[in-house]
């Protein structure tokens, strides 16, 4: 089981390491289907069925194509000629290094696991009663926000009127 | 693996346990801790050669069929009635020179073929193609599908960009342009059958549509208002997602050479063509699983044949729509393919979720209440399918000709 | 109504898939090599060389090697070696005959100029359309003996104009056979009439009875 979450963990880790040092977008896209894949298959070791397929249905069936599509559509930006200084870059690593760190290794170190017992299987069925039983204020809040967003985010991208433009 | 069920008065029959007793004659003599890995090996190796055989002899029907429907003989050279023809052609396809472009990404060149084949076989590893003739049994079967089947659109885009060829980069787009526009009717056309049945196992779906209505009308959800809607537009955008014509945009022949496939050739295009009759073959079978009882009979007094031949039988007919459908209708355009979707399928598919909601809150209803229970599933079919065919026809009257008479 | 045309067009469809099957108006094809094409009469690629008789082609070819059409050809795909002797021709009369006539169908475009030039009506176009071979160079070349096919195949392949041509001839003959007889009736009176003329005489039926010399007549007799 060890062995098994070790490999799992490369898969994932590699290539979501890979993808953020590949110059290429359309590869670093790539890359993290393959993280997210690993990620499904962890899930789906540790006995959480449906979570691993929800995920893989929503990350590597929508949100990749999504990606790619911004990806696609997105003009490449100008390249700056001059690189910035080596002494700059090196600062900016060290940075970004030290922030992903702290913020892993507080979630790692200080978040309390409330035991190590193995965790009841949880049947579908049970999955589906809870969700739509004690849980369901939670999910219908969640639904909204995303409705939310979706509709703030049509209204961001649509075209504005010409009448309208002059106010804005 | 195979699991052997309890047995029911019709599947005591030899012909029926036929499969399962083959299946134990040929792993019997192994140890126990090596059978349920050969059987395993055993299940794959069926499901390849029954599909892989069904894949040729698609193309050979769908050849046939095609030139039949033009008024023409089709293949009938090779062999008696061109039966030979596929094993020709995969000769011819293996000895072909294999080209792969000097500006290529050569990995993702290579590995879009294999993926796209992968994915389109893993996902019948949840279909039960008889009573006890299930790969694999599992409590979310339905979403391991879809989500199995959802990457497939992924590996022609990675055929599309990695060709460096723009017309195959023009079919990558209009893949996953396709693919957003078409996931969200494929699952929400799901949905309702998920709730009639209350699970998410195919096992179990297909369980639920056993038995007869006053012994004659089986209870296939395709056979209901609402199953019936949700079968359509499934089939609809199975259609979509398998890419066939009419929504082939991304190797769309006469405007992008042949897409993503433009930079393949021999055994790799080949490949492309298995995994799109494999993917429409994999979507065919869980149309039938879903909306069409799987492998129960439509009669019981013709339960006598064996389920997996049942399941055969819907298999193939639903196949031949597809290619009925391929000879008779022209391709969309890539703005009419998102607007059938997003302005058409997607609402039917979500008031045939409240639909099937209130079909299933009403399963106890009988007598004149079944009747009454069938008036408003009817009506939640028809009404919101007028007014949507209206609203997505509007201001598209017929064609008038200034000059010809039509 | 959204999908009554879709319903009609899978009607269309399924129609024909069904017909193709009874019905033998939706279904036409000729499965070619087993069921060769009837080709309209009009049909023309290749020329030929007409001789009278199947027996004996090389001896009854019409053709006099007059190199006319070798000359016209706008290809150049026509070459016509002359005999260095005479024989008698279909009519028993001397003629010089093509030693070697070869046309190269690799070159050839069918044009038809050679037949249209030909005044003794010795080469045809003919409607051999599979000429298939494996060397372009002595498969394609045909030579005198390939070439040659008797008259009734002319009739076969072109009846209507078969027989005009025929009867053309025919009538040409005729002609030529009475012009034959009235200059040997003018040579019988001729040792009556004065000498410098009967010098002149036996030039005239000789020059007469090859058929080219002869001006075409109007409209051939209209019997076949």
């Amino acid at each position: 089981m060890t062995l098994l979450l070790a490999v799992l963990a490369l898969v994932c880790l590699v290539p979501a390491v890979a993808a953020v040092l590949v110059r290429n977008l359309i590869h670093s896209a790539l890359l993290f289907v393959l993280a997210w894949l690993g990620l499904a298959v962890f899930y789906l070791a540790v006995g959480a069925e449906f979570i691993a397929f929800a995920h893989a249905l929503v990350y590597v069936g929508g949100v990749s194509m999504v990606v790619l599509f911004a990806v696609l559509l997105t003009r490449p930006g100008r390249v700056d000629p001059l690189p910035p200084p080596s002494t700059q870059r090196a600062i900016g690593g060290v940075a970004a290094v030290a922030l992903v760190a702290s913020m892993l290794g507080s979630s790692i170190f200080w978040t309390r696991l409330p035991s190590m017992e193995p965790i009841p299987m949880v049947s579908l069925r049970r999955l589906g009663e809870l969700l739509a039983g004690p849980y369901l204020v939670a999910l219908l809040l969640v639904g909204l926000i995303l409705t939310v967003a979706l509709i703030g985010g049509l209204l961001l991208a649509a075209p504005r009127r010409p009448s309208e433009g002059g106010d804005a | 693996m195979i699991l052997a069920a309890a047995p029911a008065s019709p599947a005591d029959a030899w012909l029926e346990r036929a499969p399962v007793l083959l299946r134990d004659a040929l792993t019997g003599w192994l140890p126990d801790a090596l059978r349920p890995w050969v059987a395993a090996l055993l299940s794959i190796a069926t499901i390849l050669g029954v599909f892989g055989l069904l894949f040729a002899y698609m193309t050979l029907a769908e050849r046939k069929i095609l030139g039949r429907i033009q008024n023409r003989p089709g293949p009938n050279r090779t062999g008696p009635f061109g039966l030979l023809q596929p094993f020709a052609d995969a000769i011819k396809a293996l000895t072909k020179e294999d080209i792969v472009p000097r500006a290529a990404d050569q990995v993702l060149h290579f590995l879009a073929p294999v993926v796209l084949v992968a994915l389109s076989l893993i996902g019948l590893a949840v279909i039960p193609f008889g009573r006890n003739l299930v790969a694999v049994e599992m409590e979310a079967s339905v979403l391991y599908f879809f989500a199995a089947g959802a990457a497939t659109e992924l590996a022609i885009f990675m055929a599309g960009w990695a060709s460096r060829n723009k017309y195959s980069l023009l079919a990558a787009m209009r893949a996953l342009a396709q693919l957003i526009s078409y996931e969200v009717p494929l699952l929400l056309s799901v949905v309702p059958v998920i709730v009639v049945a209350g699970s998410l196992s195919t096992t179990d779906i297909v369980a639920a549509q056993g038995g007869w209505a006053a012994g004659l009308w089986p209870h296939w959800h395709a056979l209901t208002p609402w199953g019936f809607s949700a079968f359509a537009v499934f089939m609809v955008a199975a259609l979509a997602e398998s890419n066939r014509s009419p929504f082939d945009l991304p190797e769309a022949e006469s405007e992008l050479i042949a897409g993503h496939l433009t930079e393949y050739s021999g055994f790799k295009y080949a490949l492309f063509f298995m995994a799109e009759y494999l993917g429409m073959a994999a979507l065919s079978a869980m149309a039938v699983t879903l909306f069409l009882g799987g492998w129960q009979a439509p009669l019981a007094v013709l339960e006598f044949i064996p389920s997996y031949a049942w399941f055969g039988v819907k298999l193939l007919l639903l196949l031949l729509g597809f290619i009925w459908i391929r000879a008779t209708f022209p391709r969309l355009r890539i703005d009419q393919l998102t607007r059938l979707s997003w302005k058409f399928l997607v609402p039917l598919a979500l008031v045939n979720l409240i639909n099937g909601g209130v079909w299933a809150a009403t399963a106890d209803w009988t007598g004149a209440a079944a009747v009454v229970r069938w008036f408003i599933s009817a009506l939640g079919v028809v009404v919101p399918f007028i007014f949507l065919a209206r609203s997505l026809s509007a201001g598209y009257g017929p064609r008038t000709y200034r000059y010809a008479s039509p | 109504m959204l999908g009554k045309g879709l319903l009609q067009g899978l009607a269309v469809t399924a129609k024909n898939l069904v017909g193709s099957y009874h019905d033998p108006a939706r279904y036409v094809t000729q499965e070619y090599p087993e069921v060769q094409p009837k080709l309209p009469e009009a049909y023309r690629n290749f020329p030929f060389l007409v001789s009278e008789t199947a027996d004996d082609p090389m001896g009854t070819l019409r053709c006099v090697a007059c190199q006319i059409c070798e000359k016209e050809c706008p290809p150049q795909c026509i070459y016509i070696e002359k005999s260095k002797d005479k024989k008698p021709d279909a009519n028993g009369k001397l003629q010089i005959y093509p030693a070697v006539f070869a046309i190269d169908t690799a070159v050839c475009m069918s044009c038809q100029i050679c037949v249209e030039v030909c005044p003794f009506d010795a080469i045809k176009m003919d409607q051999e359309f599979a000429i298939a071979a494996t060397d372009r160079f002595d498969g394609l070349l045909l030579n005198r003996e390939q070439l040659a096919k008797p008259n009734a195949y002319y009739h076969q392949i072109h009846p209507t104009e078969a027989s005009e041509v025929d009867a053309r001839l025919a009538a040409e003959r005729r002609a030529a056979e009475e012009k034959a007889r009235l200059a040997a009736a003018a040579k019988a009176a001729a040792p009556k009439a004065a000498a410098p003329t009967a010098a002149a005489a036996p030039g005239v039926p000789a020059a007469s009875a090859s058929p080219g010399s002869i001006p075409p007549p109007g409209p051939p007799p209209s019997s076949s």
